[in-house]
């Protein structure tokens, strides 16, 4: 997992809530055996008319060239639904390092942190004013400090993020390295509870 | 103070607990499928390292297979590299398999429990978000994502942080043709898609100790829908007369120790939940979901909510969104709506118990001819048991197709598709945009409201049956 300290972009929006991850990457791309290669299905099925590429759906945000950026910002409860990590997967393939939105689904979360995409959670104000802002601002997201900006207004917002994941997000780490080097202690922890 | 049967489980489990951090969760139960699996086989490849309890993880096949012919070569090719990986994997790391052919495949929800694998106290994780339906047991079960798959592969343990606890306490009888479907339905579409987030709930109350324990699985598989980190049921003697006797159950005296040890496994009266919700079994009517997650459920009788009167902005927009991703309209009632296609199965309801019902529904009935019915039992070993009892002559004379054991239309990743703008009465749990197809229109429902509708062909209150 690359490092993650800081992000400035602009963002695309999609103000929708209960995004589920079936929508960010329908089953039937499920099929590859590698973590490479989602992004070009990302929203496959909001993006493209009857799925055919030749034929982009003009009103989806990832169609509109003016709307681009490493930030997706998306309503509440965003990747609700299935377990598949192919949505963190995808996101991070099509070039998004983090999602803004006000309300997260659990697993969703866990798989985003665990390939290095940030999942920022903001109040739902603070969402809609960052919806009212034109395509051409800026958001900068500092896992430091733990603060989102809107770099037009200069509105900024605390986000929350568990110590030891900002550790691993910082610095690259990831929980199986963490993991494996505790394998004694969970050998000991096995014959203790086998009495 | 009291612990709650949550925290009783957890507490056993914890190795270690980061200052400030996750903790370091001991997983005695993996089941892993083709489809979340190969990439965590690849990641612990690439490090180098080898199964740290390869005993401990169970393989099956059953997202992507074929539910006709399972004996010849999957067609799709992308479908059956990914069968073929999971073998090549399982050999190569000492995982046991019941992949395609072995009497005991199927969907790895449906094969655990009944192969007695599953039992009370355990910690249970699998790479898919209905891992919670194991929770019927009495156990700490949920979904993980593929790094986490790796995690297990690599050292037995996930890093969790302890959610909050809620129960859901059940009280009193259920009305006539309303089942255990019908209940968790009622509670998603009480508390929404995300009512529960954050939460492993508990299911308590005379309700849920009257039911049978696949009715008990079916409430718990939909934890997640409300978006629980899973949900649980305290284990009784319903729950151990289950267990009993199965392939992997315990035997001779290790059963009577094992009876001693889950007789423990209970919330403890003085016990403090974060959040408690109390329901009336007779409030639940026969439940049928109008838009695109499974919180948007109405009873069968009831009205689709009228948008305009919907104060939040967001909730608004949503259903109008749903309303024409489904075709249907604001206020309007279901009864009486022709639909197309029928599909009993998932990891839901396609136990035993699920085709008896329907069976027993619709012998000596025929289907209506304007819509297809489709049947696929949970596992090989269902699929047997539906034959032994003759159900799969009730369901031919009726005119259903009975298919073989996958997770088939639940998801549509094999041929198994509703087609574009179509409507199917599904006993699944999940009615996302697509999610049987591109396009396809989902109404989630009990195996009764299913068969009901399956006979008339329209949506149909299943007490004017009975
Ligand atoms: S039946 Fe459906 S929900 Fe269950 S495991 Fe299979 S795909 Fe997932």
């Amino acid at each position: 997992m690359k490092a993650l300290q800081k992000i400035h972009s602009r963002f695309v929006p999609l103000p929708m809530e209960n995004i589920d991850t079936d929508q960010i990457i329908p089953a039937r791309f499920l099929k590859a055996t590698t973590r490479e290669g989602f992004g070009k299905n990302l929203f496959r099925d909001w993006r493209y008319i009857n799925n055919d590429e030749s034929m982009p759906k003009k009103d989806f945000a990832l169609n509109q060239p003016q709307y681009t950026g490493e930030i997706l910002v998306a309503g509440k409860n965003f990747g609700c639904g299935s377990s598949r990590e192919h949505a963190a997967w995808s996101l991070l393939d099509y070039g998004f390092n983090a999602v803004v939105s006000s309300f997260f689904a659990d697993i969703f979360k866990n798989n985003a942190l665990n390939n290095g995409v940030l999942p920022v959670t903001v109040s739902d104000n603070f969402l809609q004013e960052i919806f009212q802002q034109g395509n051409e601002s800026t958001l900068t997201i500092n896992v430091e400090a733990q603060t989102i900006t809107i770099d037009t207004t200069g509105a900024s917002s605390h986000f929350e993020i568990n110590p030891y994941k900002k550790t691993c997000l910082l610095n690259g780490y990831d929980d199986i390295d963490f993991l494996l080097s505790k394998k004694e202690l969970i050998s000991e922890f096995e014959k203790s509870t086998k009495e | 103070m009291g612990k709650t049967l949550f925290d009783k489980i957890w507490d056993k489990h914890v190795v270690e607990t980061i200052n400030n951090g996750p903790s370091v969760l001991y997983i005695d139960r993996h089941f892993i499928h083709e489809v979340t699996s190969p990439q965590a086989f690849k990641g612990i490849e690439q490090r180098g390292v080898s199964l740290f309890r390869p005993k401990q993880t169970i393989a099956t096949a059953d997202h992507n297979v074929p539910t006709l012919n399972q004996h010849l070569p999957i067609k799709d090719e992308l479908s059956r590299m990914q069968v073929e990986q999971l073998i090549e994997n399982c050999e190569k790391h000492g995982v046991e398999l019941y992949g395609l052919g072995h009497p005991y495949q199927g969907i790895v929800h449906v094969i655990g429990p009944e192969l007695g694998i599953t039992q009370p106290g355990m910690t249970i994780v699998c790479g898919d978000s209905h891992t919670s339906t194991h929770g019927a047991f009495g156990t700490i079960a949920f979904g993980i994502g593929t790094s986490e798959v790796e995690m297990v592969f690599a050292s037995q343990c996930v890093l969790q942080t302890k959610p909050k606890t809620m129960r859901i306490n059940i009280e009193g009888a259920l009305q006539k043709g309303v089942v255990s479907k019908d209940i968790i339905l009622y509670i998603i579409a009480k508390i929404s898609s995300s009512g529960a987030t954050g939460y492993f709930v508990e299911y308590a109350g005379t309700t849920i100790r009257s039911l049978s324990m696949e009715a008990r699985m079916t409430i718990c598989n939909m934890s997640i829908e409300m978006g629980a980190r899973g949900g649980m049921i305290a284990p009784d003697e319903t729950c151990f007369e289950y267990i009993k006797g199965r392939a992997f159950a315990p035997k001779g005296t290790a059963w009577n120790d094992s009876i001693n040890e889950w007789s423990q496994l209970y919330s403890d009266s003085d016990a403090i939940f974060d959040s408690e919700i109390n329901i009336n079994a007779a409030d639940i009517q026969p439940m049928i979901t109008y838009g695109t997650n499974p919180g948007l459920g109405i009873a069968i009788n009831g009205n689709i909510p009228i948008t305009d009167n919907i104060a939040d902005e967001g909730e608004r927009n949503n259903i109008i969104k749903a309303l024409q991703y489904m075709g249907l309209e604001s206020g309007a009632s279901l009864l009486g709506m022709p639909v197309q296609h029928i599909f009993i199965g998932s990891c839901t309801n396609s136990r035993i118990e699920d085709l008896r019902e329907v069976a027993a529904l619709v012998k000596g009935k025929k289907k209506n001819s304007s819509v297809h019915v489709m049947i696929v039992p949970g596992s090989q070993q269902v699929a047997k048991q539906v034959h032994a009892e003759g159900l799969d002559q009730i369901f031919a004379e009726a005119g259903f197709q009975v298919r073989q054991a996958g997770c088939s239309a639940c998801l549509g990743m094999n041929e198994d598709k509703i087609p574009a703008g179509e409507y199917c009465i599904s006993t699944s749990n999940r009615n996302f945009e697509g999610r049987q197809g591109a396009g396809a229109r989902t109404l989630l429902a009990s195996p009764l409201t299913a068969a009901a509708a399956a006979i008339t062909g329209v949506v149909t209150d299943i007490r004017a049956l009975i």
